[in-house]
């Protein structure tokens, strides 16, 4: 197999295939232009309709607005703030950067937007257990975090190669009380979570609701998921205008399956003299043929029930992708930012590992702000767009996510921790052992589900011996 | 868009070859056994020969495989197999290969495929060559009549059978529309589920096949899940035909290309009791 989707003669501009004059904001699936759709097995073709219609119904009742609107005031912490970024900004041609700020949502990025919603909806379509993919666990932790709150059963599907990147996340998940299954097949990463959670939602569709986390998938997913996050771009657009006074030159976000940078967008797709920019996820480069640039490298096609684009062979075989960063290391893109592109409207770039890891490394000593690894390519993009502008210039950043999840990353990236660190801090593991607290089995990445639901009380039980069980 | 009309092989009888072998199979009493392997496992030779051999031994119509990166309907048995025949270096062009092979036989062989190695090869131009090399038409998991127009105008044009699925949960209105979209057989999906080998088929398979009948359909195939003769025959009781996937799979791999025919000789007897 090649490690390289073939080149692809340069298109012009396409048409929007929307109705003469309508606001590019109206387009709501199933097609984009010449991409979305529902390219799945019909067994799940009635549960997508149940969920067209329960979304569309639900999302025109007030009733489910207020309740949303009332979560997101009392438990994700909306509306998130906009945080000017000087110190930052002036590494970015001395150009004004604006932050909005996601990582201070509940759970430490955009994800809780969509997830709460797709629960709330979950609950009013009478069904009692979700499932979801995830990458970097970003995803997951927010699934299983609603899960809870809405007393829903919840099983996390999780690539076996990212459960080991993302140890930390897989421990949080399961103290939420999620099942994480660890997926072994292809490669091991996020596409192949979702072929998981697709074949379990195939089995138990009557009882299960599907909880897709990014703006891909067959519709209405992207046009739901787009709905449930363009809360970040309206809420976004009005603090701008308030500080600057007027709207910004460029609204740059990072692209995995596109979620954030939708929610960020959609809000300015009538603005015409604002400019949208993607940041994909150029891993080692996009020529390397080792990257995760679907719409940059990839060409169009069909890939987990919607037409976009991907990387792919010339036989149509799904290329792997790469990235530093779990949460964009995906071979497709959602089928919006594939019509944004072909359209021309949104313009998107890959940001090498490198450029985002000195990005993220910037933000942190000039803001004191440690964002995400996926959120550091948008943040190498803010660079590139500040120094296009200049002083005057005004670039608004949707910042998606904190890093906390990646400081581990960090660390080797960087050599922030010594050898000695290390050994010093596995010394301290064993003591823990030795006192006989650790007898648990060790939860690691790749391990056997845990699903120990509340842990039982009474003598002798693990709340009795204070055992935390030295989850790592 | 196409050269149907001097494309080779493009006869444009406008009769379904799969129709025809079905047909037969009823006619001699019973149903039709419809046997699934993918190409390229464990090699592109074995496969073709243990396609000829599940023939030899009373298959009606054989269904290759083409394997692909995220066979989403896919149980563990057909997911390891595809992704052996792929880390082994098959490509989508040695399937028309296999096909040619296995058409030699007489047998009325349907390529089943996710859709998206069509897109990349492009629609009519894949058309043109699998009714080229003798194949019959395709059976496609992941793609509903809904979103296949190039492919019902390719079919056409090339006078290919194609065969979509329907499910337990399908509607009555969507069993209408699949089995008006559908020309050879509509495939039963016999439980809400991805293939492989299961103890029980589906106890809503019969009710389906009697509601996609109901719905128009001229003939129905059912899958998913039948793996003995026994199950064989149960399913021959309601259905046109009987479709064996993950079992002949896994045949292939434990005992080779004599455990294959044995298989199929257990279900050819199976289906026509
Ligand atoms: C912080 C953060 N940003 C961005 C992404 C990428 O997803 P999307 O492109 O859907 O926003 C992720 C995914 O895990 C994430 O955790």
């Amino acid at each position: 197999m090649s490690t390289d989707t073939p080149p692809r003669e340069p298109l012009a501009p396409s048409p929007t295939g929307l109705p003469e004059g309508a606001d590019l904001r109206s387009a709501a699936g199933p097609y984009f232009g010449d991409f979305g759709g529902r390219f799945v097995p019909e067994a799940l073709v009635a549960a997508l309709d149940e969920l067209d219609a329960a979304f569309t119904q639900a999302w025109a009742d007030p009733s489910f607005r207020a309740e949303l609107d009332e979560l997101h005031r009392s438990y994700t912490g909306r509306p998130s703030i906009l945080t000017d970024a000087p110190r930052f900004g002036a590494h970015a041609g001395g150009a004004r950067v604006l932050l909005k700020r996601e990582d201070l949502n509940h759970t430490g990025s955009h994800k809780i937007n969509n997830v709460l919603g797709q629960a709330l909806l979950t609950k009013r379509m009478g069904k009692r257990r979700v499932i979801a993919e995830t990458g970097a666990g970003q995803h997951g932790v927010a699934t299983a975090t609603a899960a809870a709150l809405m007393d829903l059963e919840c099983v996390v599907y999780m690539g076996e190669r990212d459960t080991e990147r993302q140890a930390l996340n897989v421990a949080r998940m399961r103290l939420l009380g999620a099942e994480v299954v660890p997926v072994s097949t292809g490669s091991r990463t996020l596409k192949d979570a979702l072929n998981e959670a697709m074949r379990d939602w195939v089995a138990n569709v009557d009882d299960t609701h599907y909880l897709l986390g990014t703006v891909a998938g067959p519709h209405p997913f992207p046009t739901m998921v787009r709905e449930l996050h363009r809360v970040i771009g309206e809420e976004a657009r009005g603090q701008v205008l308030d500080v600057v006074g007027r709207l910004p030159d460029v609204v740059v976000a990072c692209v995995g399956g596109g979620s954030n940078a939708m929610g960020i967008f959609h809000a300015f797709l009538d603005d015409p003299d604002v400019a949208l920019l993607g940041l994909e996820a150029g891993g080692d480069g996009v020529a390397t043929g080792r990257h995760a640039s679907s719409i940059t490298g990839g060409a169009p096609g069909v890939l987990h029930g919607t037409r976009s684009m991907l990387l792919q062979d010339e036989d149509g075989q799904t290329i792997e992708s790469h990235s530093i960063s779990a949460g964009l290391d995906y071979p497709g893109v959602g089928p919006e930012h594939a019509w944004l592109a072909a359209t021309g409207r949104a313009q998107y770039r890959p940001v090498t590992d490198d450029e985002a890891m000195q990005a993220l490394r910037l933000l942190c000593r000039t803001e004191g702000i440690i964002p995400a690894i996926e959120t550091a390519h948008a943040l190498a993009g803010a660079l590139q767009e500040g120094r296009r502008l200049g002083p005057e210039g005004v670039v608004l950043v949707n910042l998606s996510g904190r890093g906390d999840k990646d400081v581990d990353t960090a660390a080797r990236w960087f050599d922030l921790v010594s050898e000695e660190d290390l050994v010093a801090s596995e010394d301290l593991r064993t003591d823990v052992a030795d006192e006989g607290v650790h007898d648990g089995p060790d939860v690691v990445a790749g391990g056997a589900p845990q699903d120990e639901g509340v842990p039982p009380e009474g003598p002798g039980s693990r709340a009795d011996r204070g055992d935390d069980r030295g989850d790592r | 868009m196409s050269a149907a009309a001097t494309a080779p092989g493009a006869t444009g009888t406008g009769t379904s070859r799969t129709g025809a072998a079905i047909d037969a199979a009823r006619a001699r009493g019973g149903a039709a056994l419809v046997g699934y392997l993918p190409v390229g496992f464990p090699d592109l030779a074995t496969s073709v020969e243990a396609a000829r051999a599940m023939v030899a031994e009373g298959v009606d119509v054989v269904e290759l495989g083409l394997p692909y990166s995220d066979p989403v309907m896919d149980g563990p048995v057909i997911q390891a197999a595809a992704q052996a025949a792929l880390e082994g270096g098959l490509r989508v062009r040695d399937v028309l290969t296999a096909v040619e092979q296995v058409a030699e036989t007489g047998a009325a062989v349907l390529v089943m495929t996710y859709w998206n190695p069509v897109v990349r090869y492009g629609v009519d131009a894949w058309a043109r060559d699998l009714a080229a090399a003798g194949g019959a038409g395709l059976i496609t998991p992941d793609l509903i009549p809904d979103e296949g127009a190039d492919w019902l105008a390719a079919s056409e044009a090339h006078d290919l059978d194609r065969v979509f699925l329907v499910a337990p949960s399908s509607t009555p209105d969507r069993l209408a529309s699949t089995a008006a979209s559908c020309r050879g057989f509509v495939y039963a999906a016999s439980t809400m589920g991805v293939t492989g080998v299961r103890a029980a088929v589906g106890s809503a398979a019969a009710g389906l096949v009697e509601a996609t009948r109901a719905a128009g359909a001229e003939r129905v195939c059912v899958g998913l899940g039948v793996s003995s003769a026994e199950q064989a025959a149960e399913v021959a009781s309601f259905a046109d035909g009987v479709i064996v996937g993950s079992a002949l799979v896994r045949a292939l791999g434990d005992g080779g290309v004599p455990a294959v025919g044995s298989l199929a000789a257990e279900l050819a007897a199976g289906v026509h009791r």
